[in-house]
């Protein structure tokens, strides 16, 4: 169970946070939806420990865990796990290494052995199938010389990898084209066990009609202001956010 | 001047060794470089090709000198350069620029020279590698010669290592003459893995005949103070070389590569890549000058020097240089200096790679572009296991090397 209690962050001396309440039950799925500039992605970044974002006030636990005192490969090791919005070109790095260094500091992590040469790439072979993800993007280096969907797929391919108990897909679904997007999605559910819990973040109803949220969140200037069931997305699709805001005003 | 008066001494106490122990080419030379090294001593930072180097620092130290002639049974094309082919012979010293005063100290105080010579029309199957291990208990200054005579149309692969396998201070001052005819093709390796306590002027000097094509590849894994010059005459037409080299360097090593590739007649293609990642207080270099003459029409030529500094103390001097004197050329030249990619590296530890390990994988996935022109597989494969056991801090001793063991 992931608690975030009056999350406030800032990047640059700006507070993007300000005061994020949200608690994800195993095996939920929550989506937040908001305007550009909202905090979405900061909120991702700093559940996931990156160094650009300074938590100024509250906390973030995980499985009681205090996840803010955890280093960034730390909590990927506890099960978190960021679908990152614009994934990273490494050149040089094949994928191949990179997923079996990430692997083995898991198991590592875990008290486990290094997995046997033979059964890790059993294994990427076995993942690679389930986002259909190109043997030829397998053996490159890491997103170099990927399309944008290659790369959205190759996140989804990487948390197959992992099995982390937390994703987080930060927008996910953008750049993806309609069957792109399918094959991320059912991908993902596929991934899935009773245990998996996520952290949808996007702007459209499109992923969320795949991946069927329990919980939506609305995000606005640094604050959650209003939670609801799907309804709440599908209505958000439909009449857009100025009513929300307006309500906030009023 | 203190160096240059000590050396000028140490030959006038060793010449009638090396008389006695050398061979009638090698004696011929002497005097005249004596000569030259005389009028102008140990250059200073002020000469061009020098201004990284702090080479009258590097020969200051008191060393002894090792005045053995090569021993034991040569493998195939390998000869000593008396027992060489009298037309090979003749190639001694007239390659190497006779009026650089490292290349004259190197003529004074060398004892014997090692020649690789591939006949004609010869393949070689197995690459020759030769194999310098420094080993002894006193401070030691070692001149080595080699020269390598590529007759036409053969072809050949050179691996030369430089390995220490004492803990004792050395200097190495090594000239390797090349001499490459019509239609031959030579891959020359030179891998530096030495320590902390060595110091290493090595100086390549290559021609080229026509259509013939050269691959240079200088890897310093480990070293002390190290100075590579490399030039290349390409004087045929048709001929193409390439040039790659790796540095990889931390605590206070210093690395210095120069480069020339001299375009002196039309058609020929030259390309070069040097990459250095330099860690704590690491001092790299690179000067490399190309030049086109007049007359050198339809040249091909880029040239890139990049590096990787991995912290705010390491220091990297930078300086490509491209000179044209034709007008139907098509050139490049650049570098650049850069740090960590920290959202590579964000990437990573948000997969589960820790920090260490990540820089790691950057540092070797920065290198990885320089060994992978290398058309020697087994080499290639080889050289990956060095640099990442390098950039781990273990390369303590010379790899599968029977001496230590």
């Amino acid at each position: 169970m992931l608690e975030v209690k009056n999350l406030h962050a800032s990047t640059g001396g700006k507070e993007i946070l300000k005061g994020v309440n949200l608690t994800v039950r195993d095996g939920e799925i929550h989506a937040v939806m908001g305007l550009n500039g909202a905090g979405k992605s900061t909120l991702s970044n700093v559940i996931v420990g990156h160094p650009a974002f300074e938590v100024t006030q509250g906390s973030i636990t995980w499985n009681g865990k205090d996840l803010l005192a955890l280093k960034p490969e730390e909590r990927a090791h506890e099960g978190i796990f960021l679908s990152f919005q614009q994934p990273i070109e490494i050149p040089g790095v094949s994928m191949v290494n990179f997923m079996r260094a990430a692997l083995n500091a898991k198991r590592k992590y875990q008290g486990l052995d290094p997995m046997p040469a033979g059964d890790f790439l059993k294994l990427m072979r076995e993942k690679r199938a389930i986002v259909e993800l190109d043997s030829k993007l397998a053996s490159r280096s890491v997103n170099e010389g990927f399309s944008g969907g290659e790369k959205k797929r190759n996140e989804i391919f990487q948390m197959a990898m992992l099995e982390p108990k937390l994703a987080i897909l930060d927008e996910t679904d953008s750049g993806l084209d309609v069957d792109a997007l399918r094959i991320v999605a059912e991908g993902f559910n596929k991934l899935r066990t009773a245990e998996t819990s996520a952290i949808v973040i996007t702007h459209y109803q499109r992923l969320l009609d795949y991946l069927k949220p329990d919980v939506v969140h609305v995000l606005i200037d640094g604050r959650i202001v209003r939670t609801g069931g799907p309804e709440l997305a599908a209505e958000i699709e439909s009449r857009g956010f100025d009513w929300i805001i307006k309500g906030i005003k009023d | 001047m203190e160096a240059t008066k000590q050396h000028i001494d140490f030959y006038g106490e060793v010449r009638d060794v090396l008389a006695s122990r050398s061979c009638s080419e090698m004696n011929a030379c002497r005097e005249a470089a004596l000569r030259t090294f005389s009028e102008q001593g140990f250059p200073s930072p002020k000469v061009e090709r020098y201004r990284y180097a702090k080479v009258e620092a590097d020969f200051s130290p008191n060393y002894g000198i090792a005045l053995a002639p090569l021993g034991g049974k040569l493998p195939p094309y390998c000869f000593r350069l008396a027992e060489a082919d009298p037309r090979v012979r003749v190639l001694y010293n007239n390659v190497a620029d006779a009026t650089d005063s490292i290349v004259a100290l190197s003529t004074m105080l060398s004892v014997d020279t090692l020649v690789v010579h591939v006949p004609r029309g010869v393949k070689v199957e197995h690459p020759i590698q030769i194999s310098n291990i420094l080993k002894g208990e006193q401070d030691t200054m070692v001149c080595r010669r080699i020269l390598v005579v590529m007759d036409e149309l053969s072809e050949a692969d050179i691996i030369i290592t430089d390995r220490a396998a004492s803990q004792s201070r050395f200097l190495t001052n090594q000239v390797v003459e090349v001499v490459m005819g019509n239609g031959s093709h030579l891959s020359l390796y030179d891998i530096e893995e030495t320590h902390l306590l060595c110091t290493r002027y090595n100086s390549v000097f290559v021609r080229q005949g026509r259509d013939s094509s050269l691959h240079h590849t200088s890897l310093t894994l480990f070293n002390g103070h190290t100075r590579n010059r490399l030039d290349v005459l390409l004087q045929g037409e048709g001929s193409e070389v390439t040039l790659g080299g790796c540095v990889i360097a931390d605590k206070m090593q210093h690395v210095d590569n120069n480069t020339l590739i001299d375009h002196a007649v039309p058609g020929c293609q030259s390309s070069e890549l040097y990459k250095y990642v330099l860690d704590d207080s690491a001092v790299g270099a690179f000067a490399g000058r190309v030049l086109v003459r007049e007359g050198a029409q339809k040249t091909s030529s880029n040239e890139t020097n990049a590096n990787l500094l991995a912290t705010r103390s390491a220091r990297m001097y930078t300086q490509p240089m491209l000179e044209i004197y034709a007008d139907d050329v098509r050139c490049s030249h650049g570098s650049t200096v850069g740090q960590m990619d920290e959202s590579a590296l964000f990437y990573m530890r948000q997969r589960g790679i820790d920090e260490r390990e990540a820089r790691l994988l950057l540092k070797a996935a920065f290198i990885t572009e320089v060994i992978e022109t290398i058309p020697l597989e087994s080499l290639r494969d080889r050289l990956h296991v060095l640099v990442d056991k390098r950039l781990r801090g273990e390369l303590s001793k010379c790899e599968g090397c029977k001496l230590c063991g």
